[in-house]
């Protein structure tokens, strides 16, 4: 069962999610949220961290962690060439396209 | 259910090679079927009759000219909007890929191609498969065919209630935390997510790359089966395709359908049972025990002390593998663009992540990137990936003492939409019993035990270890059988008449 750990949280340190937060976290993630939106969320994201806290309840030091589900070695192709995907295919989705290549928006701001 | 629409895709498959119904009547008859019901189940996102029709008549024509063909071919299928469709529409449930056309295929939409299944369409879902109930799709929810009313089970509600509703015999899901098994267990159909690397999943949009498989969804364990065949096995273009050639999982079905498991040890979750569960699912569930322990089963209780903490891990792995993998729909090269002209590339992103994104999808953005930053890693995604290592340890213990684990596949039945829409933390609770399989990477099934006190379907869930995807049909098939001859007949066979909209 998944219940609220305050108490584990607490012990850690672990501090609610503040409307700033979000607001930063957002400007990683290249998310515009809109105001209510930063409230919302912060409230949100502070109870579901407080619930998923209780995994460093049996996280102990001596157990090693997993990535990944099944062991995996490095996985090779065969050194084939094989057709890639034609430019007009690869462009045909393009929200914008020129001269055969993709088309976006300037990468720096303007100089002050 | 009467006429084509009616029968198992075995049914069909027999029909078919017998010539006496041809893969045109029987792909028209589904169409026909989903032009008639689908405005109240809203089950697909996007109908393809041009393209299905055309690959029934070229099954008709090799049919007609002799040649011998796989098991399936002319059988038709639905496919879940998250897999990727040369020249048909693929959104994943989401506004930002609205009317995005992939220019290639799925190597599970090619081997289905290749084997002759003509494609009905695409199916709805949880934006970018991130729900349990369908009403996080962009473009409406999916109703279920028992009570439109309620929810069709999530992400792969579209798959699931197509099949519930004999708009197709066979679909394609996908299983992160539960998204093929408890959309299965809510609408009394069956569905397989079969073990990590079992499936290939080149083409699928990725949600989280550690958990996410792709499986088969059908109405009967056997058809279920012979889709999992179709679509199995090793592929050069996914790099944690499993190199091993899969067991025999036709065999084990039609094994399992004799209805003996003499010697077959079966271990009840102790941790997956109990408060939560209500009280329709647990008398299902318990019959169903008493089924197996009649067929020959050793039914034991089994501990996972560790299941407990699933939930929590997952919802911190999934996010943070959300949040890299989704850092892709950067609205340069395919997708939704929103720009006015005057913004920088990461004005432009943030504008059009902002549109094209709904709320659940920025919520597990927003939480992946706040686990995974500085600061906060080890105590919340490391931690997240120990309880991982115990997850696996709690497997490995318990398939030292049993063939396979069960359990019930979701706490409750189908619940009414809106419902949880406003409490993710409720929504995230149905995942509770399917979510280890998918940490371990282990495989699951569930299929269903019958009807709740509400009349609404109960779904039973069964673990094997990895690579051992044929004990799930074998144990699954022999329920299946028992199950139906106290019922007198298939669970869907109750299910309500929907209303056929005239044309």
């Amino acid at each position: 069962m998944l219940v609220a750990h305050g108490e584990t949280s607490r012990l850690l340190g672990m501090s609610s999610i503040s409307r700033d937060d979000v607001a930063r976290l957002a400007q990683l993630a290249r998310i515009d949220l809109a105001e209510p939106e930063l409230d919302r969320l912060a409230g949100q994201l502070t109870a579901i961290v407080d619930a998923v806290a209780q995994v460093s309840q049996v996280a102990t030091r001596d157990v090693p962690a997993t990535s990944h589900p099944l062991p995996l070695t490095n996985v090779f192709r065969a050194d084939v060439v094989h057709p890639p995907l034609g430019q007009q295919a690869a462009l045909a989705a393009a929200p914008a396209a020129e001269d055969g290549r993709f088309r976006v928006p300037q990468i720096m701001g303007e100089e002050p | 259910m009467s006429g084509l629409i009616g029968r198992t895709a075995v049914e069909l498959a027999q029909a078919l090679a017998n010539r006496e119904v041809s893969s045109r009547e029987a792909t028209q008859a589904h169409l026909d079927r989903i032009a008639a019901v689908d405005g109240s189940v809203h089950a697909f996102l996007h109908v393809d009759a041009e393209g299905a029709l055309a690959a029934a008549d070229a099954v008709d024509a090799r049919r007609a000219a002799g040649e011998q063909l796989p098991t399936l071919a002319g059988v038709p299928v639905a496919v879940k909007d998250v897999l990727v469709t040369q020249g048909l529409p693929t959104t994943a449930g989401s506004r930002i890929l609205q009317g995005w056309v992939p220019p290639y295929d799925a190597t599970v939409v090619r081997k289905l191609r290749a084997a002759g299944l003509p494609i009905l369409g695409k199916t709805n879902m949880d934006e970018f498969a991130m729900g349990s109930s369908t009403e996080h799709s962009a473009y409406g929810p999916t109703h279920n065919p028992w009570d439109l009313d309620r929810i069709p089970g999530g992400s792969g509600g579209g798959s699931a209630a197509a099949l519930a509703s004999y708009q197709a015999p066979l679909s394609i899901g996908s299983d992160t935390g539960g998204s093929i098994r408890q959309p299965a267990a809510v609408t009394g159909t069956v569905g397989v997510k079969p073990t990590y690397g079992g499936v290939s999943r080149y083409g699928v949009i990725a949600l989280a790359s550690s958990l996410d498989q792709v499986g088969p969804c059908a109405r009967t364990v056997l058809d279920t089966a012979l889709l999992h065949e179709v679509i199995g096995g090793h592929d050069p273009a996914d790099s944690t395709s499993l190199a091993e050639p899969m067991p025999d999982i036709v065999g084990a079905a039609r094994l399992g359908a004799t209805g003996d498991l003499t010697g077959v040890r079966i271990g009840v979750v102790r941790e997956l049972s109990g408060e939560g569960y209500q009280d329709g699912v647990r008398t299902r569930f318990e019959e169903s025990l008493d089924l197996l322990r009649a067929s020959g089963a050793e039914i034991v209780e089994v501990s996972c002390p560790n299941f407990p903490y699933a939930l929590a891990a997952y919802y911190l792995i999934l996010p943070s593998e959300a949040s890299s993998n989704l850092a892709r729909f950067d609205a340069m090269r395919y997708g939704l663009r929103v720009d006015d002209g005057a913004g920088t590339v990461e004005r432009v992103m943030g504008a059009t992540r902002a549109v094209g994104f709904g709320d659940e999808v920025k919520r597990r953005i927003i939480l992946g990137t706040y686990a995974l930053s500085a600061g906060y890693y080890d105590a919340y995604y490391g931690s997240a990936q120990k309880v991982r290592t115990l997850i696996q340890r709690d497997f490995d213990a318990a398939f030292t003492q049993v063939d396979v684990l069960v359990s019930p596949t979701a706490p409750t039945t189908a619940f009414r939409l809106g419902e949880k829409l406003d409490d993710p933390l409720a929504m995230y609770l149905n995942d509770v019993a399917t979510i280890p399989a998918n940490l371990a990477g282990v495989p699951g099934m569930s299929l269903p035990a019958g009807l709740a006190e509400d009349g609404l379907p109960v779904g039973f869930q069964i673990l094997a270890p990895a690579r051992a995807d044929d004990r799930l049909y074998l144990v699954g098939a022999a329920l299946e059988t028992a199950l139906e001859s106290r019922w007198g007949g298939p669970l869907l066979s109750r299910v309500p008449n929907l209303t056929e909209v005239a044309r």
